[in-house]
């Protein structure tokens, strides 16, 4: 443990890192510039929320890392792992106990508290990018809030599938200004961006750190004909039965057979243990499984 | 009548190289004006000060605009000017891949427009692209596929659509034929013609071909090395030329 500056940043840098939230936060949806370091992981597995949740950090906090809603999947283990031996943190899967929550991909279903932080790992800041690849001229659309051109990308889903087909990393509107890439979260998730926690959005290779105050106001994109949509699979969980959570489609075999459950693992596992059984779940599935 | 278009001095260097200088003129609603030269000669440096995608050396391009009245355009501020270049203003390239998003169909293309000006129906901004397209010639079922795979005539004709769709008042245009076969000019031209005349569109074309200016320009900028050599009514430049340079791009056309 002594090997390392508590959270594995040193010090200037997590100040660094903090002047950029700050400034993020000051500006909602604006991507601000930071020097992003060299992080003992692949770019594309969450460097910059590693470095957002490292300067956000401190000895007395409990942290949570969701990867796809799963606590279990490999880059949310690793993470977890690295804080648990960088910074001695307390850990825990209970998105009710956490104080800081890394997420990729995910929104937690549970609403968060005010006291809380959500740090997203996002793999490309700009919204613009693919239909301008100059960052100049992105970052001038930016600031002349010339955002035509993001309907533009709708107006062609609509023109080749009949309905706005983006379904992850869905383009909103931050505070009436700045357009914003809300990371690759389903847009089941978009509504949700209004909560009372802090978010916090990463991006270690591209070097942008962007913020959403609470309470602040999210629109998504859409046409007046063509309204935005919070789109789900249309099935209850199997294995809780929830109704209102983002679901997983999980392949049983070969002759059809597949299943849906909560991508949010938390979320289903207390729903389990408070006696909710779906469709292939069981009563003791818990105990069972334990 | 207050000009569209008042120039004034426009001088433009690339260091030591003399790109355009001393170049005035007015330009009425309305008119169309052909701006012809060897290659080289500026005519194209010229052009994109005018439009703003360079800034002048010296001098002044005063607009008439909706709002204010004239304004000089060089030393507006950019949002303005940016917001005047997708309104009032329209620039079709010689080359339609640098005026098209080649990766968004036809009807996107057309539609960029109405949607960075604020329109947010679907329904709307396709109806318009649809009523362009047959505008420029292109079948309402080609309204989805992407410019690249459309011809060289389609993208420019395309190109001229995207362009117009919001009304502008005044269209720069570098070498629009250029690179076309004879044939396909031919319907381009025509088309031009028709155009400007339907909605009574002020131009400016720059090109070296002396056959789109005799059949579009009301009047003719003649430039050599920078400078403006010789300026009349189309036919009287092309029919009696002045200038020995006149003398001799006009002496130099092929006759079949």
């Amino acid at each position: 443990m002594s090997d390392y500056n508590f959270a594995y940043l040193d010090e200037q840098t997590k100040r660094m890192i903090r002047r950029a939230i700050l400034k993020g936060l000051a500006i909602p949806g604006y991507q601000v510039p930071f020097a992003s370091r060299e992080m003992p992981m692949p770019y594309g597995w969450g460097t910059g929320g590693v470095q957002v949740s490292a300067a956000t950090l401190t000895p007395d906090d409990t942290f949570k890392v969701i990867d796809q809603g799963a606590d279990d999947t490999t880059n949310a283990v690793s993470i977890r792992k690295f804080f648990e031996r960088t910074a001695n943190v307390a850990t825990t899967e209970e998105t009710d106990k956490a104080d800081v929550i890394q997420t990729r991909h995910r929104i937690p279903e549970a609403v968060l508290r005010e006291d809380q932080i959500l740090v997203y790992q996002v793999p490309i800041p700009e919204p613009l990018r693919f239909l301008e690849p100059r960052e100049t001229e992105t970052r001038k659309m930016h600031a002349l809030e010339e955002y035509g051109l993001m309907h533009v990308k709708l107006y062609e889903d609509i023109s080749q599938h009949g309905a706005i087909s983006t379904s992850y990393a869905y383009p909103v509107k931050v505070e009436g200004r700045y357009v914003m890439d809300p990371s690759p979260i389903p847009k089941f998730d978009n509504p949700k961006m209004d909560m009372p926690a802090i978010q916090l959005f990463g991006a270690g290779r591209e070097q942008r750190i962007y913020a959403v105050p609470p309470y602040t106001k999210i629109v998504s994109l859409d046409f007046e004909d063509y309204p935005f949509e919070a789109s789900k699979a249309d099935h209850a969980c199997d294995l809780c039965a929830a109704k209102d959570s983002y679901l997983d489609e999980v392949i049983l075999d070969d002759q059809g057979n597949r299943m849906f459950v909560c991508s949010d693992t938390d979320y289903c596992r207390s729903r389990r243990a408070a006696g909710h059984v779906g469709r292939l779940g069981t009563k003791n599935q818990l105990e069972a499984s334990a | 009548m207050t000009p569209l278009l008042q120039v004034q001095g426009i001088r433009k260097t690339y260091g030591s190289f003399v790109g355009c200088t001393d170049v005035s003129f007015d330009l009425y609603p309305g008119e169309v004006m052909g701006i012809v030269g060897e290659s080289g000669s500026g005519k194209s440096t010229l052009l994109n000060c005018l439009a703003g995608h360079l800034p002048p050396d010296q001098g002044e391009v005063v607009f008439d605009t909706l709002a204010d009245g004239p304004v000089d355009t060089v030393t507006m501020s950019e949002p303005e000017r940016r917001m005047l270049s997708r309104t009032d203003w329209a620039f079709v390239h010689q080359h339609a891949r640098d005026g098209l998003r080649m990766s968004v169909s036809a009807g996107g293309n057309i539609g960029e427009r109405l949607m960075a000006v604020g329109d947010r129906h679907y329904g709307n901004i396709r109806e318009r692209a649809i009523d362009w397209l047959g505008r420029v010639e292109i079948k309402e079922d080609r309204v989805d596929d992407r410019p690249s795979a459309f011809s060289g005539g389609m993208q420019q004709r395309l190109q001229i659509a995207r362009n117009l769709v919001t009304g502008p008042r005044l269209v720069f245009m570098d070498e629009p034929t250029g690179g076309l076969d004879v044939s396909v000019q031919a319907r381009l031209l025509d088309l031009l013609r028709g155009l400007v005349r339907e909605m009574g569109l002020s131009a400016i074309i720059v090109t070296h071909d002396l056959a789109v200016v005799r059949l579009l320009a009301d009047r003719l900028m003649v430039m050599k090395d920078g400078h403006v050599v010789e300026t009349g009514l189309t036919d009287q430049v092309l029919d009696d030329p002045q200038h020995a340079y006149t003398q001799l791009l006009v002496s130099s056309v092929l006759q079949v």
